[in-house]
């Protein structure tokens, strides 16, 4: 928990490994091939002030693993970086470039996976997958590897209403390599996966960062992520318990 | 074009897969039109005098009846998180899904409404007016029941609130879809009833896509 060194706010990276160091976060890296970041967030449910002056930076082929107890607004900044959650203070920017200026293009660079697997019972495994490429207006290419990798080709023609769980979040996971993009925001990626389909998902996560794409991972279960920035967010809990 | 068009086939593939919904919807309308001739009496010229009005009403019943499977499923399983983080604008997907809607519900209740229409005697001059009435104003109910569907997602007893908000804005395609086929009927010109339709139908395209969109961001929130 060196990390805690940096400043109220900044997230800086553990003084990593020197292979990953980098690929990882900080504001003196020299200059990253893209940035994603932001500055004073603050965010608001309902009536309730879930955190205030979070300052997060996401460089290529980095990873932010957000960490915090139940209701400490995991979920609700990836929705703010998302873009789904407009955040009450500060600013989200890609390259410098606020997001809210260009949400399309925002929306073509990230992938979201929330707690919901956004299956149709009737659809087919890989015309979900199909369907997602389409979406993201990218060819059907990666359909069949995105199957392979999850090991769901062998179910690629079962409709989702006979999957399992477990099998329904391997297909949720693989809308992340049906279509590249390259921000990852996965929450709680790992509920339901048993131990080889986890080791699936953190060789997804490692190929993509391995391409310089960025990863931001909401979880409670230890997630073995090498060099990942530690963010907590009963670090940025609003001073006062409400607004 | 490719992500507009690729979720309209894949809302019109899981109506077809689920196919109850869809001939529910026409089931009703059916099932509905037949229960006036039980109501009012059999008296053939009194059953043609309300036949337009029937089919009209009887059929925004039922495009009411559909309405809810708009977004509301979409909104539950998380599907519409993955279309508002499509690059295609909220708006444009809207659109997709309207179309998809009207295909499978306002397409066929254009379709059947005809029919229905003869078995209330509705008279000969009628049909035509009914026919492009029918195909003028169902795209309209598809368009202004999205803004409803959009605005009531989430709520409790979403489907009441949908019909309060919902019905009053039907009324302008009621009274011209009705008006076309009784002026017909009257031997009175039909055009400019159809030109009112297709004005409702021209605005509400850009209009209510923009409007259920604005409408869906804060539920996705």
């Amino acid at each position: 928990m060196a990390w805690r060194t940096a400043c109220r706010g900044i997230i800086r990276a553990e003084v990593p490994p020197a292979e990953i160091q980098t690929r990882l976060v900080s504001r003196s890296s020299p200059s990253p091939a893209r940035l994603f970041e932001g500055r004073g967030l603050a965010c608001r449910r309902g009536e309730r002030l879930v955190f205030e002056n979070l300052d997060f930076a996401l460089s290529s082929g980095g990873a932010l693993l957000l960490t915090g107890h139940n209701g400490s607004g995991k979920s609700s900044l990836l929705r703010v970086m998302a873009g789904l959650t407009p955040p009450l203070t500060g600013a989200l920017t890609w390259d410098g470039t606020g997001i809210a200026d260009d949400t399309a293009a925002h929306h073509a660079r990230l992938h979201f996976i929330g707690h919901q697997d956004a299956l149709k019972p009737v659809l087919t495994v890989a015309e979900t997958l199909a369907f997602c490429a389409a979406l993201r207006d990218t060819a059907p290419d990666h359909v069949l590897p995105a199957l392979r990798k999850f090991h769901l080709a062998e179910f690629a023609d079962w409709p989702c209403r006979v999957l399992s769980a477990g099998q329904r979040r391997r297909l949720a996971l693989a809308r992340l390599v049906a279509s590249p993009a390259p921000l990852w925001l996965l929450d709680e990626p790992s509920t339901g996966l048993d131990e080889a389909s986890t080791q699936d998902l953190l060789a997804a996560i490692a190929g993509h960062r391995a391409e310089s794409g960025m990863v931001a991972i909401a979880t409670h279960l230890p997630l073995p992520i090498p060099g990942a920035a530690p963010l907590s967010l009963e670090k940025f809990a609003p001073r006062r318990s409400a607004a | 074009m490719t992500a507009f068009w690729a979720l309209v086939a894949r809302d019109l593939r899981l109506a077809l897969r689920q196919g109850s919904d869809a001939a529910l919807v026409v089931a009703f309308f059916v099932l509905a039109v037949v229960l006036f001739p039980f109501g009012v009496g059999p008296e053939p010229q009194l059953l043609a005098r309300i036949a337009a009005g029937v089919v009209w009403v009887t059929a925004l019943l039922a495009a009411l009846l559909s309405l809810d499977r708009l977004f509301q499923q979409d909104y539950e399983d998380g599907s519409l998180e993955v279309i508002a983080l499509a690059p295609l604008p909220l708006e444009a997907a809207v659109l997709a899904k309207c179309l998809a809607h009207w295909l499978t519900t306002g397409l066929p209740l254009a379709v059947v409404g005809p029919a229905l229409a003869a078995l209330l005697r509705l008279d000969g001059a009628g049909y035509l007016p009914l026919i492009f009435a029918m195909a003028l104003g169902t795209p309209s109910l598809s368009l202004v029941g999205a803004v409803g569907a959009s605005l009531s997602l989430g709520a409790r007893r979403a489907g009441v609130l949908l019909s309060l908000l919902v019905l009053p804005l039907y009324i302008p395609v009621l009274i011209f879809g009705v008006a076309a086929v009784e002026q017909a009927v009257a031997g009175f010109p039909i055009r400019p009833h159809l030109l009112i339709l297709t004005a409702l139908l021209l605005a509400a395209l850009p209009l209510a896509p923009w409007a259920a969109a604005a409408a869906l961001r804060p539920a996705l929130e």
